[in-house]
């Protein structure tokens, strides 16, 4: 497809953005956004993760292309990334240690963060060459980051305010979730071809 | 999760996936593929059924391999075999219907990335003999596709006034459009969340 | 697997040899399996996917009795093999039941409001023209992107659409473009639905990108698929 660089990126940091709009990277946004202290590092382990599995999996489709074996993408693809979380892990647990301590169990867990295969998954299916990729993967990051960002800084006011019992938890988050969705779509057609 | 393996109680394992440790209402995992594939009842089954599969099969070669797959790349492994039928259910969905294929999208490979699977393998097919895991597979299994059903059901009907395709009320019906986009899908499994929160606490109050 | 345990006397090494052992039979299991299946299903595959196809063609062009698919490419026309080559455009011909050419058709893709709206154009090398269009894949919002499927007045717009191509065959004399709902004025613009311009803009587009790439190619190859077998 000929969307340029820039349009694939402002497409999907806001109307096409990653959890608000394609679902990608729930666990995490319901998990650790409610701290707005953990959210901005994850989202930036996060979005560090995406670009790198985006890299990776170019490389790889164009590989495994030439030799015929696509039937092997899906796994060379979850290899890299979970190869991929496991340097960004050993790399804050050596210059981080505190903040290593503070995603604790959510670092592992952009292994399975839906997002991060997304990205490669999406790149393939739509067949973008390496700029498209890395705008692409750039954008959802970036996507990623800005909803974990505003999702935090709902949720820290809410916990002052009177909620009654069973709303709190995740059903509330994804009510707010759900809100937040209605306002991105708000953002449909920006940067779209004339 | 006991590490003993189970021997009365297989039954259990299967009703325990359903209802008591329901993956989407009680654990609140696999979100990814529910709110992306449930604009149609169809579509939740098709899902669920593939998820099942996967679950299952998975399930199994672990518990058959539990004994021989060392401890440290223990993660690893069980990624590759859940990728491995992953693939494995692409590729029938693909011979068997295209629109679903075309439905489903690329949230039928993002299968392998969904917590529930890794979860039952290193929680209990890793522990335990073949057939309780599978049968604790299928009922997670069950139960997740019975949570996407109920999803997929509502949205469907208020959306588009249809249930698997189906007409339900007419020409006059006004489809409530959000419904079966993103923030629709939000706003439903919140509603089932808090229904399922108020159940359980009910229960509390009169047992309490 | 408890190792350190007190009672246990003799621990298993920790192998690395035997690590890499067991990864390797994992993996070897698996590539099998997956091989196997997919051995297995390709057939059906591709059957699957033919009869999807010849189901849109024959839904734009009622008499087809055959279809023959090609690529077009810099270096001409060609009858085509498994996935188009880098490049090249894929395009369909459909015969009647004497054998003549009907029509053609190819497909375009663009991106609209929520993800590639994806149609199939019929082209009538007679006029020039695009007479129709079937969209086949979308994902839309439904009750306004969606009227592109449903919506009389707009496909009315691919009748007649203007494709013609310029006296050296390079390029196309005007872009196909769609303008705003109400404001078409020549044969080669699409009116837009009102309330749903971008899937309907994203209609336009990727017919655009289409017929500039497909029609330079093709055009100084036409007599070639008069006939069906033309090319062998």
């Amino acid at each position: 497809m000929d969307d340029s660089l820039g349009q694939i990126f402002i497409i999907t940091v806001l109307s096409s953005n990653f959890v608000l709009a394609m679902f990608l990277g729930l666990c995490p946004f319901l998990g650790v956004s409610g701290k707005l202290e953990t959210a901005v590092p994850m989202g930036i382990a996060t979005s560090f993760v995406m670009l790198v599995a985006s890299l990776c999996s170019y490389a790889l489709n164009e590989l495994l292309t030439r030799f015929d074996l696509e039937f092997l993408r899906l796994i060379a693809y979850i290899v890299v990334i979970a190869s991929a979380v496991q340097l960004v892990e050993m790399f804050m647990k050596k210059y981080s240690p505190a903040l290593f301590r503070a995603l604790g169990i959510y670092l592992p867990l952009i292994t399975t963060n839906c997002a991060v295969l997304g990205v490669a998954l999406f790149q393939t299916a739509r067949g973008y060459d390496l700029g498209q990729s890395l705008a692409f993967s750039l954008g959802g990051g970036m996507g990623f980051s800005l909803a974990l960002i505003l999702m935090a800084g709902v949720r820290e006011r809410l916990k002052l305010s009177d909620m009654p019992g069973v709303m709190q938890g995740t059903a509330l988050s994804l009510m707010l979730a759900g809100l937040l969705s209605l306002a991105f779509m708000g953002f449909g057609g920006i940067g779209v071809s004339r | 999760m006991s590490g003993q393996p189970l021997q009365a109680g297989n039954m259990e394992q299967l009703l325990e996936g359903i209802w008591k440790q329901n993956p989407v209402f009680v654990m609140a995992l696999g979100m990814c593929p529910t709110l992306a594939v449930t604009v149609s009842a169809f579509n939740a089954l098709g899902m669920g059924v593939a998820t099942t599969f996967v679950l299952v099969c998975s399930a199994v070669l672990v518990s058959l391999l539990r004994h021989h797959i060392p401890k440290e790349v223990r993660i690893a492994t069980y990624i590759v075999i859940i990728a491995t039928f992953v693939t494995l259910v692409d590729y029938l969905i693909q011979a068997v219907s295209l629109g679903l294929y075309e439905a489903l999208g690329a949230f039928i490979q993002l299968i392998v990335v969904n917590c529930i699977i890794l979860g039952r393998a290193e929680a209990h097919a890793a522990k335990n003999p073949p057939l309780p895991a599978m049968l604790n597979a299928l009922g997670m299994g069950i139960g997740f596709t019975l949570g996407l059903l109920a999803l997929g059901s509502v949205r469907e009907i208020l959306g588009a006034g249809k249930l698997f395709g189906i007409d339900l009320f007419g020409a006059q019906f006004q489809p409530w459009v959000v419904m079966v986009l993103p923030p629709g899908g939000f706003f439903v499994l919140g509603l089932w969340l808090l229904f399922f929160a108020w159940l359980a606490k009910r229960k509390e109050v009169h047992h309490g | 697997m408890s190792s350190g345990s007190p009672m246990n006397l003799t621990p298993p090494p920790v192998n690395s040899l035997r690590l890499v052992r067991t990864l390797m039979l994992v993996t070897a299991l698996c590539g099998g399996l997956i091989v196997a299946v997919w051995q297995w299903t390709q057939p059906a595959i591709a059957a699957n996917k033919k009869v999807v196809l010849e189901r849109s063609v024959r839904a734009l062009i009622p008499q087809a009795a055959e279809i023959v698919e090609y690529d077009a490419s810099s270096q001409g026309i060609a009858p085509a093999r498994g996935e188009p080559a880098e490049g090249a455009i894929r395009f369909y011909a459909a015969y009647d039941k004497d054998g003549q050419l009907a029509a053609l058709a190819a497909e375009g893709a663009a991106r609209g409001y929520a993800d590639t709206v994806r149609v199939l154009y019929g082209y009538r090398p007679d006029c020039e023209c695009i007479f129709g269009i079937r969209v086949t894949q979308m994902r839309e919002t439904p009750g306004i992107g969606d009227k592109i499927i449903t919506d009389a007045a707009f496909l009315k717009n691919f009748e007649q659409l203007d494709v013609s191509v310029t006296q050296d065959m390079k390029s196309l004399y005007n872009a196909v473009k769609t303008v705003k709902h109400g404001s078409k004025q020549f044969g080669w613009e699409i009116d837009a639905i009102a309330g749903a311009t971008i899937t309907s803009k994203a209609v336009g587009r990727g017919i655009n990108d289409s017929v500039q790439k497909l029609l330079p190619w093709l055009k100084p190859h036409l007599a070639q698929l008069e006939r069906k077998g033309g090319t062998q």
